[in-house]
């Protein structure tokens, strides 16, 4: 297969992005020169298969589904270390952050990640409170439930009903 | 100083003795602390902010409402939190992206106008509370133990929007931490993260804990007694990972962890039981150098 390099998929990630954060920042996403700094520094690149830098480029080339079913895609700590020290300026972590909100939305998403997030469409936490925990609140002087969405079902259904508006519900419910 | 306390997850979920020792500790420093009823998740940034941004922020949105409506700033004790919810004060700043995330909440009645201010548990004790006062109230000093910082990435980081002065070279944790009377050791890849954000601990654990295992041999080989954090879910990280390294057989003998108020705490003199160290699943072996 030959490769037709393109920025569309990098136009794409800009354009999707500048939603949340100034577009102008997104847009260093062109500046990168592929110069190694982010793997070099990067923690999880130590241990995994994870490389920023690949991610870049084959975004800069429009390798869309390559970069988007790349199972390393998910080994980011989003440490920032890599985004504070481009010399380039690019905004990595938010660039992959974005690039993982595709990849969520087109299935790529792990099963484990789906659990926290229907724990939370359920009860506004990221994680369940356990009765070891309600003891443990108790002992230290602490409501047994803390004052949350846990405690007041009008908070729990504002959040519901923004998730459901917002489209991230349906994301969720596969 | 009145402060709305956002307390995310881990920390009245997992590790309710940090949420016990910050209000015990800023009580007694004159800080008012309010709770703030009602908060969701922040929700997590790395987390969440991985799986749809812009719902993201419009949850964050809803949570500084919350403490907006009670004309209250807020304090945190976990690093996400403070990632979220001082990255979305943020990047509300701007009126039109404030707006849309706007048409978004008033369908359940609210509207957030941008005046939340976010504050770091760590901010409150350095800039409202301030050094002097705090190293008058230390009545046990921690003289002789040999305490391991970690910040946390998302503390600093990204050092534009969080204004803590470079990234690379900090000293604001370990200026508090010594106000104890405590020693701050320097170790090897100090300001490497714990492994566990941006979902990592929940997708792949075995990634998760083996950043843990880095950190923590880096920080036995400094001779370092205890590991302090200002975040819930590095405190996590280290203290419940450290457990799931022994039960594989990865790690011997880990290090104990504190929260940075439990820490505090213990110096103005409130018992180990009051701040929650004994609610760590790593026993704190280091009080015995200091008692």
């Amino acid at each position: 297969m030959v490769l037709q390099a393109s920025w569309e998929f990098a136009d794409e990630v800009i354009k999707r992005g500048s939603r949340i954060f100034p577009e102008e920042e997104l847009k260093t996403l062109y500046a990168c020169i592929q110069c190694g700094t982010c793997v070099g520094d990067c923690p999880s690149g130590r241990r995994t298969a994870w490389r920023i830098r690949h991610i870049i480029r084959k975004t800069q080339l429009g390798m869309r589904e390559a970069v988007l079913s790349d199972e390393t895609l998910w080994n980011c700590t989003t440490c920032y270390t890599c985004q504070e020290r481009c010399p380039r300026g690019v905004a990595t972590t938010d660039v992959i952050r974005i690039i993982r909100n595709i990849a969520f939305e087109e299935g790529y998403a792990l099963e484990r990640h789906l659990a926290v997030a229907r724990n939370f469409a359920k009860i506004g936490h990221a994680i369940p409170i356990t009765d070891e925990v309600k003891e443990k609140r108790k002992r230290l002087g602490l409501l047994p439930v803390p004052p949350t969405t846990l405690s007041y079902p009008k908070a729990l259904s504002e959040v519901q009903k923004i998730i459901e508006i917002d489209g991230f519900l349906k994301k969720i419910q596969r | 100083m009145r402060y709305a306390y956002f307390l995310g997850c881990i920390t009245p979920l997992r590790y309710p003795g940090i949420e016990a020792a910050t209000k015990i500790v800023l009580k007694e420093l004159g800080v008012e602390v309010i709770e703030l009823n009602g908060a969701s998740c922040c929700p997590a940034p790395g987390v969440f902010g991985s799986f749809d941004l812009w719902n993201w922020l419009i949850l964050a949105a809803r949570n500084l409402d919350l403490a907006e409506d009670l004309d209250a700033k807020i304090v945190v004790t976990c690093n996400g939190c403070y990632g979220s919810l001082q990255e979305a004060h943020h990047l509300l700043e701007d009126v039109v992206r404030r707006e849309a995330v706007n048409e978004v909440l008033a369908k359940i009645g609210r509207r957030y106008e941008g005046r939340t201010e976010v504050k770091h548990v760590t901010e409150v004790l350095l800039e409202d509370v301030g050094a002097e006062e705090l190293k008058k109230r230390v009545k046990k000093p921690l003289k002789g133990l040999k305490v391991a910082v970690h910040y946390g990435c998302h503390f600093l980081k990204p050092s534009k929007i969080r204004g803590h002065g470079s990234p690379e070279a900090p000293t604001y944790l370990d200026e508090l931490v010594e106000l104890t009377g405590a020693e701050s050791i320097d170790y090897l890849d100090k300001l490497m993260c714990c492994g566990a954000g941006g979902g990592v601990r929940a997708g792949r654990l075995d990634v998760a804990l083996d950043f843990t295992l880095e950190k923590v041999r880096n920080i036995k080989r400094a001779g370092g007694d205890v590991i302090v954090t200002p975040c819930a879910f590095c405190h996590f990280q280290f203290d419940t990972g450290q457990r799931e390294l022994m039960s594989k057989g990865l790690l011997d003998k880990p290090v104990p962890v504190a929260f940075i108020t439990q820490l505090i705490g213990l110096a103005m003199g409130f018992s180990p039981d009051e701040m929650g160290l004994n609610d760590n699943f790593i026993p704190p072996k280091y009080l015995e150098k200091i008692s």
